[in-house]
């Protein structure tokens, strides 16, 4: 080939290139550009709430559309709650359920079972909600709430937690719900980690006459621990944000309970509930504000958990 | 050759889709209240059926049909709360009634059947507030003689969000108790002392049926169509009163409406032997000088449309058409109120 030519070709590969990673580059930068600008908004638009209530806003339990006057301490625990109770429950099932998965399930059984996990993950959360208040909620306010109150609501301690009138609907059943949909988020990622597990570190240990909980343990979480953190953080912002499920069966009670039978509210369902009617430049404002405090606190848990990440990292680095 | 095949369809369907648009353009377009959003849907429909003219409403809750229509975005804002003379002054516009409906008391109490509870306003606001907690209190069994009233705990449920339903609600009842009206006011969503809050009509609906001994407040069509106990009211003349189409009507047939305030008139506490002391209407709004005269003409059109063919549809989906007496108020507060940019009537 002439040598005209070639260098013809390579000139537009030159600018191929620069196109493309130029292209890349713009919609990376769009992300970061969106994000910037959505927290601008926020900012701008809870600037009225933030001049009238300043941090008195983060600890007052107020929120009175008629007097104008609000506080976020009661959606913000709320949504902390609701959202701890989720992970109680959904970490530990779903470290069970991506075990059986990859360890103990027999052969044919496992596919149509990690299908019926991730299809789980595909159900709108509205779905959640009406099928909580509806199916879930009634059973659990007739049956186990008072079986609750009767025996844990005794305790010392813990009591005062689990006591309360059996309505079915508070907190707890929020937490519960929270939980359900945030399993098959953890869980398929804790098998797809698990699953790349080198086999040859499982059957050394095996080998050495290990229990299948102490390869889990010993072996296999050490290995995987980044992928599954950050599987519960993917399920931690689901259950943060979440906002049809949990308005239906919170209760949406601006009351803070030590009861976690009785209702409560959280940011997100707060939002949903309020927005449409919101009239008037404080009341906007102040559910805006609302809004930049579930972005701070998702924001927060995400570095916590980087933060974590790192810690263990140069722990296993002195130890070596 | 399929995916060119498809290509080319595609784009006749969008073709089509534009075309469709254009002939669109020539709807009415309003946004507002949900309360209202069934019958004016109906209305809308039949209205098309006959006169080939759409109408177009986004049921996005009062708050955004205000804001909408003040950003000129509609040609009617529709709201469950009416502007007060100043609010409608400030933005130019006018406002009438458009349908009523009546907020009922409903109740989950074993052995108790609908309509068999009667209850005061001062009992039902302090039932609101926490100050009576157990159904067996003496201020309720005193309006109750011969009803079995269980010795249990009240639990209370209201709306979450913020709503037209809770604004006519909390108005009775800070009318009625001048406690009420100090420490917790009316509005659309206000701080409630106690209870449990529903997503809109249907979730404190499914609450309290769900609840025992529970008491919460639906729009009437709510309270019909799930079949819920609701109460009888002790109205303003002393009289109990049951909820329906009647006791909405003597309501709103005694209250005082005065078109040069946008017909502000909320109907709770209205006099009358026969009002049901829980009833209101849904306000439209629409500007007093009109930029697209057309659009707005277009408006009156449809409800006065509305007013004169849309009564049974109304009574079909449970609301309350307005009496014979207001809408005539209305179509001549239109004459004299709403004008285009050069001054002229819209309205003859």
């Amino acid at each position: 080939m002439p040598t005209f030519l070639q260098e013809a070709r390579l000139k537009r590969q030159v600018v191929q290139d620069m196109l493309f990673r130029n292209l890349t580059r713009l919609a990376a930068f769009a992300v970061l550009a969106l994000l910037a600008a959505i927290i601008a908004s926020l900012v701008v638009g809870s600037m009225p709430a933030i001049h009238a209530f300043g941090f008195g806003f983060l600890t007052s339990s107020v929120w009175d559309p008629v007097k104008d006057e609000y506080g976020a301490l009661v959606p913000i625990v709320g949504t902390l709650v609701t959202s701890g109770i989720a992970l109680l429950i959904a970490i530990p099932v779903s470290f069970g359920i991506a075990i059986f998965l990859t360890e103990l399930s027999p052969n044919w059984l496992r596919r149509p079972l990690g299908i019926a996990v991730e299809l789980l993950a595909g159900i709108p959360s509205i779905i959640y909600g009406m099928w909580g208040l509806f199916v879930f909620a009634p059973l659990f306010g007739d049956y186990v709430e008072p079986w609750i109150n009767n025996h844990i609501g005794k305790m010392p301690l813990i009591g005062p937690f689990f006591s309360g009138p059996p309505m079915g609907i508070g907190m707890l059943t929020a937490g519960i719900i929270l939980a359900i949909m945030v399993i098959p988020f953890i869980a398929s990622v804790m098998r797809d980690v698990f699953d790349v597990v080198p086999a040859m570190l499982k059957e050394s240990a095996y080998g050495l006459g290990s229990t299948t909980w102490e390869v889990m343990w010993n072996v296999v979480l050490p290995y995987t621990r980044i992928g599954v953190v950050g599987g519960i953080m993917l399920g931690l912002g689901r259950a943060l944000g979440e906002t049809m499920a949990v308005t239906f069966v919170i209760g949406n009670a601006n009351q803070l309970n030590k009861s976690l039978f009785m209702p409560g509210n959280s940011i997100a369902s707060a939002l949903a509930n309020e927005f449409n009617e919101a009239v008037g430049t404080l009341y906007t404002s102040s559910l805006i504000e609302l809004g930049l405090i579930l972005f701070f606190i998702t924001f927060v848990v995400l570095s916590l958990a980087r933060l974590l990440l790192l810690k263990m990292a140069q722990r296993e680095g002195h130890g070596a | 050759m399929t995916k060119l095949n498809r290509l080319l369809s595609s784009i006749g369907l969008s073709a089509a889709l534009l075309s469709a648009g254009a002939a669109f353009a020539s709807d009415i377009t309003g946004a507002g209240a949900t309360f209202p959003y069934p019958i004016y849907a109906k209305w809308a429909e039949a209205y098309k059926a006959q006169t080939d003219v759409g109408m177009n409403y986004q049921s996005i809750g009062s708050g955004g049909g205000i804001k909408q229509i003040q950003a000129k975005t509609v040609d009617f804002g529709a709201t469950d709360a009416p502007l007060n003379e100043t609010e409608l002054a400030a933005s130019g516009l006018t406002q009438f009634p458009a349908v009523m409906g009546g907020v009922v008391p409903v109740v989950n109490i074993n052995g108790i059947d609908a309509g068999k509870l009667k209850l005061d306003g001062k009992v039902l606001a302090d039932i609101f507030q926490g100050k009576i907690t157990k159904w067996s209190d003496p201020r309720i069994a005193a309006d109750n003689a011969g009803v079995a009233l269980p010795n249990e705990d009240i639990t209370v449920v209201h709306r979450a969000d913020g709503s037209g339903t809770t604004f006519i609600f909390t108005t009775y009842l800070s009318q009625v108790s001048a406690d009420w009206k100090k420490s917790i006011g009316a509005d659309k969503a206000v701080a409630w002392p106690v209870g449990t809050g529903g997503k809109g009509n249907e979730g404190v609906a499914s609450y309290v049926q769900r609840i025992k001994n529970s008491i919460g407040y639906v729009e009437y069509a709510y309270a019909l169509q799930n079949k819920m106990s609701f109460t009888q009211m002790k109205n303003h003349d002393g009289q109990f009163v049951k909820p329906d189409d009647s006791s909405f009507k003597a309501a709103a047939a005694n209250a005082k409406w005065d078109a040069s305030k946008g017909f502000y008139e909320i109907l709770t506490n209205e006099p009358g032997k026969d009002s049901w002391p829980i009833t209101g209407a849904t306000f439209i709004l629409v500007y007093k000088t009109a930029e697209k005269a057309e659009n707005t003409k277009e408006v009156l059109k449809f409800f006065d449309w509305a007013f004169a063919n849309g009564d049974k549809l109304a009574s079909d989906l449970d609301y309350v058409p307005l009496p014979a007496n207001l809408k005539k108020l209305i179509r001549d507060a239109w004459k004299v109120q709403i004008k285009d940019v050069s001054g002229k009537a819209l309205w003859k």
